[in-house]
C-alpha cells in the first residue's frame, strides 16, 4: 500500500541562489511545485522612517543603499522627485551627464543579472566575464564620483562636480570595446543550446497578469507590452536620443534574459550619441541647493530603473525634512509575481525563475 | 648560480622540524572556506572580490560553499536586521569549530548609516555572535576584504586549533 | 505622462477604483498612506498604459477606525502593497485574502511609520549630527 503525501521544502533565507535574503516555502508533489509562500523583510531597514528625520540632502546617501547595484538610478529618481517638488531647474550638460551615468549603471546592473543567471545553470565562466566588464564601468564611476558602489553624485540642481579630464574619451573607448563582449555573452550563454533548453518555456507570464500585478521593466516587456518610461514618459535627454524599446512575446525566463542583453546594446547606443554631443556649460545650478525647502505639497516621480518603474512619492510640510517618503520599488512588485510563476514548475527551475525577476533585496525590503 | 656557489653559502637545512599542530595551522591558514553571506550592498563587493579582477582564490579562499557545516568562517556582508538574527545564530551553531567571523562593512560592524532612527536594524553583528575581524567601509573596497582575510590568516597562524 | 489627482470619500473609494479599472486603468502602480495629525490619507497611483495617464486617488481615513476596502479583487498587484500599508501603518483592508505583516516579524509591536510610534530601541539622531 503506497500513501501519497505533499512535501514541504524551505528555501532561504540563507540560500545561494535567492539573490539575497529571501525565503520561499515550496509545497511539492514529487518534483512539481504546487504551492509557494514567499517571505520577505529580512533586510527591512526602515529607510522610509529614517528619511522622515533627515533633511532632503541627508536622505540622498540612503537611496544609494536601496538598489545597490543601480545606485545611480536611485539617486536619479530621488533627486528628480525632489527637483519636481521644489521646482529646481537643471542645466543641459548636467542632464546629459546624468543620462550617460544612469545608462552606464543600467549596463552594470544587467551584467550582474546575466552573470548570476549563468551561475544558476552552472555556467561559471559567464559570471567571470560579466564582472570583468563591470569593473571597467566601476573604474569610470570611480574616476567621476570617487565611489565604486555608492556614489551620491547627483545633487539637487545638478551634479556634485564636472566630469574629470579625459573621462569622455575613456567612456567612448569603453563603448567601442564593450559591444563585442555583448556578442560574447550571447554566444556563451543566451544562445547556448543547453541554456535555451533549460529556460525556454519556463516561468511563463502572460500580458494581462503582468499588468494586473503592476510588473514593470524587462519582466513586463517580456510579455509583449512595450512599456518603458524612457519612451512613454520621457525625462532627462531620452526624447533627444535614438533607441528602441526591447520587447518580446513569450514571457519566459529566456526572453527576460535576452531583453536584458539587448538593452545593454541599446544603452551603449544612447551613451555613444550623448558622448558625441555633450553640451557645454555649468553642471550645478547658480545657487548651490544645499538646503531644499519645498512648498507644502506632494509629488510623485518615476524613472525606468533596470528593474522597472522606480518612483518616489514625497510629501512636504514646508520644513527641511520630508514629511513622508514612499519608495515605489519595481523589484518588490515584480517579486510578488513569484507565487504565480513557480506554480506548476519543477523545483530545480525555481532559482532560475527567481533570478529572472532580478530582485535586489535592498529595494524589495527597503 | 651553480651547485658549487650554493655550497659556499650558509647551509640550508633540508628538513624543517616543527610541531604537527603548526603544520595543521599552516594548512588551515591557506585553505579558508568562508560561508559567503551576502545580506546587502557589501555582498555585491564580495562577489566582485571573488570574480575576475580581485580573485580571492589565489589566497586559498574558495567561494561558493553555502553550507555552514563545511565552512570555517562566515563573512557577514551587510545590514543585520532583527528578523535575520535567529537565522544567524542558528547558522553559527551549525558550524564546526574552529570558526571565525568577519564583519564586513559599517552596517555589520555597528549599524552604520542606519544606526540612528531605525527600528529594525541591529547595532552591530557582534551583539549576536563573536566577531574576529572587522572591516570598515560603506561598502569596503575589495582590497579591504582581501586585507581582512589576510588578517584572519595571521590570527589563525598565531593560535592553535588544538587549544580552541 | 499626464497627471491628475482625485479626492474621494472612503464610502466611494471602491466604486471609484472599479470605475477607473473599467476605464482602462490596467496598471496598478502603488498604494500608500500618509499619517497626518488628525487623519490618515490613503494614496493610490493608477496608470492607464493606453492613454499614458497617471491618476492619484486620495482618500482620508479616520484614526479611530482605520479600515479600507481591499482592491485585490480588481488588481492582484494590490496584495503586497496593502500588506505593506497594514504592516507599517496598521490600516486594515477588508476583503484582503491574507492580511499579515509584510516586512516585520509577527511579534513586532506597533506600526513604525505612524508618527506617534515609540520604541526604546530607537536611538534618536542628535540635532547637530551630520
Amino acid at each position: 500500500m503506497v500513501e501519497k503525501q505533499e512535501f514541504m521544502i524551505n528555501m532561504g533565507p540563507q540560500h545561494p541562489s535567492t539573490h539575497g535574503v529571501f525565503r520561499i516555502v515550496l509545497e511539492l508533489d514529487g518534483e512539481t511545485v504546487i504551492g509557494a509562500k514567499p517571505e520577505i523583510g529580512y533586510l527591512h531597514r526602515g529607510v522610509e522612517k529614517i528619511s522622515e528625520n533627515r533633511t532632503y540632502e541627508q536622505v540622498l546617501p540612503l537611496t544609494d543603499r536601496l538598489d545597490y547595484v543601480n545606485a545611480m538610478g536611485n539617486n536619479l529618481a530621488y533627486v528628480m522627485a525632489v527637483e519636481k517638488l521644489a521646482g529646481i531647474q537643471v542645466s543641459e550638460r548636467a542632464q546629459a551627464i546624468r543620462t550617460i551615468l544612469a545608462e552606464l549603471n543600467r549596463i552594470a546592473s544587467h551584467l550582474i543579472s546575466i552573470g548570476t543567471q549563468g551561475l544558476e545553470v552552472g555556467a561559471y565562466t559567464v559570471f567571470l566575464y560579466c564582472f570583468r566588464e563591470r569593473e571597467i564601468i566601476l573604474d569610470l564611476f570611480e574616476r567621476a564620483t570617487g565611489g565604486r558602489l555608492t556614489y551620491t553624485y547627483f545633487r539637487f540642481g545638478g551634479l556634485f562636480q564636472d566630469l574629470p579630464e579625459g573621462w569622455v574619451e575613456e567612456a567612448r573607448d569603453f563603448c567601442k570595446e564593450f559591444l563585442p563582449h555583448v556578442d560574447e555573452y550571447e554566444d556563451l550563454l543566451i544562445q547556448n543550446p543547453i541554456y535555451k533548453l533549460r529556460t525556454k518555456g519556463i516561468g511563463i507570464l502572460n500580458k494581462n497578469i503582468a499588468l494586473n500585478y503592476g510588473a514593470s521593466g524587462p519582466v513586463l516587456r517580456s510579455t509583449g507590452v512595450s512599456w518603458d518610461l524612457r519612451k512613454d514618459s520621457p525625462y532627462l535627454m531620452y526624447d533627444q536620443v535614438e533607441f528602441d524599446v526591447v520587447y518580446t512575446k513569450n514571457g519566459d525566463v529566456w526572453d527576460r534574459a535576452w531583453i536584458r542583453l539587448e538593452e545593454m546594446r541599446q544603452s551603449t547606443r544612447i551613451i555613444k550619441q550623448l558622448l558625441d554631443n555633450l553640451p557645454e556649460g555649468e553642471v550645478q545650478a547658480e545657487e548651490l541647493c544645499r538646503y531644499v525647502v519645498p512648498e507644502e505639497r506632494s509629488s510623485y516621480f518615476a524613472v525606468e530603473s533596470p528593474r522597472g518603474e522606480l518612483g518616489f512619492f514625497l510629501v512636504s510640510d514646508g520644513s527641511l525634512k520630508p514629511y513622508r517618503m514612499k519608495i515605489r520599488s519595481p523589484a518588490f512588485v515584480n517579486l510578488s509575481l513569484v507565487e504565480t510563476l513557480v506554480k506548476g514548475e519543477k523545483v530545480a527551475d525555481v532559482p532560475l525563475i527567481i533570478g529572472s525577476l532580478d530582485p535586489v533585496f535592498g529595494e524589495v525590503d527597503r | 648560480m651553480g651547485l658549487k656557489d650554493a655550497q659556499k653559502g650558509p647551509v640550508m637545512p633540508a628538513i624543517h622540524l616543527v610541531k604537527l599542530e603548526k603544520l595543521f595551522d599552516w594548512g588551515r591558514k591557506n585553505s579558508i572556506w568562508p560561508l559567503p553571506w551576502a545580506l546587502a550592498c557589501c555582498g555585491i563587493e564580495m562577489m566582485a572580490t571573488y570574480a575576475s579582477r580581485f580573485d580571492l582564490d589565489r589566497f586559498g579562499i574558495l567561494g561558493g560553499f553555502p553550507s555552514p557545516r563545511q565552512c570555517d568562517a562566515i563573512v557577514i556582508a551587510g545590514t543585520v536586521t532583527k528578523k535575520i538574527v535567529p537565522v544567524i545564530k542558528r547558522l553559527y551553531q551549525q558550524m564546526p569549530e574552529p570558526k571565525y567571523i568577519i564583519a564586513m562593512g559599517n552596517c555589520a560592524n555597528s549599524g552604520g548609516i542606519f544606526y540612528y532612527d531605525s527600528y529594525n536594524v541591529v547595532k552591530g553583528v557582534d551583539t549576536v555572535i563573536p566577531v574576529d575581524v572587522y572591516i570598515p567601509g560603506c561598502p569596503p573596497r575589495p582590497e579591504a576584504l582581501v586585507e581582512g582575510f589576510l588578517k584572519l590568516q595571521e590570527k589563525i597562524l598565531g593560535e592553535s586549533a588544538a587549544e580552541k | 505622462m499626464n497627471e491628475r489627482a482625485i479626492c474621494v470619500r472612503i464610502e466611494d473609494l471602491k466604486l471609484t477604483l472599479e470605475h477607473l479599472h473599467s476605464e482602462g486603468y490596467n496598471y496598478f502602480s502603488f498604494v500608500t498612506a500618509v499619517d497626518y495629525p488628525d487623519h490618515f490619507l490613503l494614496v493610490y497611483g493608477l496608470v492607464n498604459t493606453g492613454k499614458h495617464e497617471i491618476t492619484f486617488i486620495e482618500t482620508p481615513l479616520s484614526k479611530d477606525k482605520p479600515v479600507a476596502p481591499s482592491s485585490t479583487g480588481i488588481w492582484k498587484g494590490a496584495d503586497w502593497h496593502e500588506r505593506e500599508v497594514y504592516d507599517l501603518f496598521g490600516i486594515t483592508f477588508e476583503g484582503h485574502p491574507d492580511m499579515r505583516r509584510m516586512f516585520l516579524p509577527e511579534e513586532f509591536e506597533g506600526h513604525p511609520l505612524r508618527k506617534d510610534f515609540q520604541s526604546d530601541e530607537v536611538e534618536k539622531k542628535p540635532e547637530d549630527f551630520y
